[in-house]
């Protein structure tokens, strides 16, 4: 017997790390991780709901952010990769122009 | 204190540890494998939340497929550790101070929100892959098939962006 309220407190506390994440780390590569931490934290939240009301369209949403998430590191870790090749650099402090 | 309770606090203290490791940790692939490790303690609580299917497809996407992915970008760049640069100085404080500002935030919000349900022991079959696959495949069709679709402009996208031009530009 577990309150809901403690999950969402720890999705809030995961989701906090990760903002912290973006903001104090330089490492693309880190950034992008925080950003799936974040996805990750929103998702608890989701099933701890789903569980607490007994609707299971919470979980299926879980399902759907997954696949945005998958999709979005591909893109994300490609245009990463491209930057790399044009800057010989993932950091976000050297990457300041337009047209690279 | 129940035995729910107590596997809730130890695994809640597991999941900060490994967040907090991936966070603070000078090496890239520290950082992932730290990640690895938290992604899949949240599968563990999916499932203490009932929900099975949600918890496997965790570990095999996330767990699995994404953080591969990770690793691997991480070794063919070669940039496992950047050197500290000093543009903004007064980035960390600053930076520091908004999450803090956030934390509360988020917590008093989420518990002023007056949701006081317990989690009890889930029923057997609530988020099991047959009554998920059901939901799918009827109230959520059109939404399952736009999924393809984008993972298919993903696909194509990723593939664009990491292509060479030919004469031997990028």
């Amino acid at each position: 017997m577990v309150p809901v309220t403690y999950y969402v407190a720890l999705s809030a506390v995961l989701f906090t790390i990760g903002a912290l994440g973006v903001l104090i780390r330089r490492n693309a590569l880190i950034i992008f991780m925080s950003i799936e931490l974040m996805l990750n934290a929103a998702n608890l939240a989701f099933v701890a709901f789903a569980s607490v009301n007994g609707i299971l369209d919470g979980q299926i949403f879980v399902f759907f952010i997954m696949t945005v998430a998958a999709a979005e590191v591909a893109v994300g870790l490609a245009l990463i990769v491209a930057i790399f090749r044009t800057k010989k650099s993932i950091d976000v402090d050297q990457i300041n122009m337009l047209k690279g | 204190m129940t035995i729910n309770l107590f596997l809730f606090l130890v695994l809640a203290v597991v999941v900060v540890a490994t967040a907090l490791g991936m966070l603070f940790s000078k090496n890239a692939v520290y950082s992932a494998l730290f990640l690895v490790l938290n992604f899949s303690t949240v599968a563990v609580f999916y499932l203490l939340l009932g929900a099975p299917f949600i918890a496997l497809t965790q570990v095999t996407v996330y767990a699995g497929a994404i953080m591969v992915l990770f690793l691997f970008v991480i070794m063919l760049l070669g940039t496992e550790e950047l050197e500290e640069s000093k543009v903004l100085p007064w980035q960390k404080p600053t930076a520091l101070f908004l999450a803090f500002v956030l934390l509360v935030e988020g917590i008093y919000l989420m518990v002023m929100q007056k949701t006081t349900g317990l989690i009890t022991t889930p029923v057997a079959d609530a988020g099991s892959p047959e009554v998920i696959g059901n939901m799918l495949f009827n109230k959520y069709l059109l939404p399952f098939e736009a999924t393809s679709i984008l993972l298919l402009v993903a696909m194509v996208g990723a593939i664009v962006l990491t292509l060479k031009k030919k004469g031997g530009q990028n």
